[in-house]
């Protein structure tokens, strides 16, 4: 018979029709989480580079990146440290949008996405495609302030928001899957909040007794 | 990194707002100090709530973790924790987990600045806690911010490190009201204050900042301002989300 902790009972009922993933609680707050200090970009110094197994590396500058088509979205996002946030609102440039600027070479499957200040988080390319993922420019209608990632970051809604690199500077295209900061200290490779793969021994393929980094 | 059903041995109120609760683990993994344990409650009907708890006891204390919670309004688990268990009931919990926030993460000789706010002690107590155990005496400075005396976590068990061990530093500061006669910090953290608590150690030191979101930048920022590289500043998130 499952545990049971006796007199407990969900306190609030989730609103709106929004589902959670398992083990998830909703707040109203956007929280800040990052593992050190926030790096602070000047735009003219930005540029968003895609590079790795492509034919021919593509880089725009804070200007040239603001010139490519939008668009909006509202998606709801889960932190792996527990909460989740409904209808957020973004805008920013499809991940569609971009991947039509370069040609991808076979062997890529896997992407790094790396950012200023050093961070990197990994993704199977397929995560990005289809509509799935997009760089954030604004949120709340207002420039992404750099708290939250700003100027740009990446946002895959539909994986755990550690994925989601803030101050993104570019995607490395990878044949093979590496770990990238928080996969190295011990988090999920691919990070399915519906599927709760918050740690590296969540993972499907995680061997039964590995000893993580964690 | 399996569930596992731990028991709760001891309750021990810390502030008003503020218990430690310590769970004997049927499978104890010795952690680092700084790595917290993922918690789930479950009601009869199914419905589970899961939170993360860093660990506030050090790794030579084995076969039982302390999680130090403080009470959230409308907290849906700590409210649980405060009001529905007891001494000899069970909870499930996982861990230890994390690999960023954890000291020592280079040599442990190396200085060190921890920096508080409310909550976000805990973590940094596991630290402080690892080194007494340890035997290790490398210049340390914790710097804490509160908002009045009465929050003060693990007061007595800091000042009578601070009173025992030479090479350690503790810098109280109450942001809205200091006890009577009351000479140090009492104001927010700033430039002036952070300058001050590096000045207590002989190098630049590592870095941990833990506490409310406001804190947490605004120390990191001030940290950076006075020349520490990047990779010596870690910092966590801690107590109700902001911003």
């Amino acid at each position: 018979m499952p545990f049971v902790n006796k007199g407990f009972h969900a306190k609030r009922p989730t609103e709106g029709g929004h589902k959670l993933p398992p083990g998830q609680y909703e707040t109203r707050d956007f929280p800040v989480l990052t593992a050190g200090p926030t790096p602070r970009i000047p735009l003219v110094n930005w540029e968003f580079r895609l590079e790795g197994l492509v034919e021919s590396p593509a880089k725009w500058s804070w200007n040239e990146f603001n010139a490519l088509p939008m668009q909006s979205f509202n998606p709801d996002i889960h932190c792996v440290t527990k909460w989740s946030k409904f209808d957020t609102k973004w805008r920013g440039v499809s991940l569609d949008t971009l991947l039509e600027h370069v040609q991808l070479k076979p062997e890529a499957q896997f992407v790094m996405a790396f950012s200023y200040g050093g961070y990197t988080t990994n993704l199977p390319l397929a995560d990005l495609r289809g509509g799935q993922a997009f760089i954030g420019l604004e949120y709340e209608g207002k420039p992404l302030v750099p708290e939250h990632g700003g100027p740009a970051r990446l946002v895959v809604p539909h994986l755990y928001f550690w994925k989601s690199a803030k101050w993104v500077q570019g995607l490395r295209f990878m044949a093979d899957d590496e770990p990238g900061f928080w996969e190295d200290n011990g988090y999920s490779m691919r990070g399915d909040p519906w599927k709760e793969e918050r740690y590296r021994s969540d993972d499907p393929d995680a061997p039964d007794e590995a000893h993580f980094r964690l | 990194m399996d569930w596992q059903l731990a028991t709760v041995t001891a309750i021990r109120p810390e502030t008003p707002r503020v218990k430690t609760f310590t769970l004997s683990l049927p499978q104890f993994t010795s952690h680092r100090a700084g790595q917290h344990y993922d918690l789930r409650l479950t009601a009869p009907d199914g419905y589970q709530a899961e939170r993360s708890y860093s660990v506030a006891s050090p790794p030579e204390q084995t076969g039982e973790i302390e999680l130090t919670v403080e009470l959230i309004d409308e907290g849906e688990v700590s409210g649980y924790l405060f009001d529905g268990v007891a001494v000899g009931d069970q909870l499930e919990v996982r861990g230890p987990i994390g690999g960023y926030f954890v000291w020592p993460a280079g040599p442990p000789e190396a200085p060190l600045l921890l920096v508080a706010g409310g909550s976000g002690v805990v973590p940094l107590m596991a630290m402080l806690r690892h080194r007494q155990r340890a035997g290790l005496r490398n210049p340390a400075v914790l710097l804490f911010s509160v908002r009045m005396p009465e929050e003060v976590i693990y007061r007595q068990e800091l000042e009578g490190l601070a009173a025992a061990d030479s090479s350690f530093t503790l810098l109280l500061s109450y942001t809205r009201q200091a006890p009577p006669g009351w000479a140090g910090y009492h104001r927010r953290l700033d430039a002036e204050m952070l300058v001050e608590a590096v000045a207590h150690l002989p190098v630049p030191p590592q870095c941990y900042v833990c506490g409310p979101t406001g804190l947490v930048e605004s120390a990191a920022t001030l940290l950076q301002a006075q020349g520490l590289p990047d990779a010596a500043i870690r910092t966590e998130r801690f107590g109700p989300t902001g911003n």
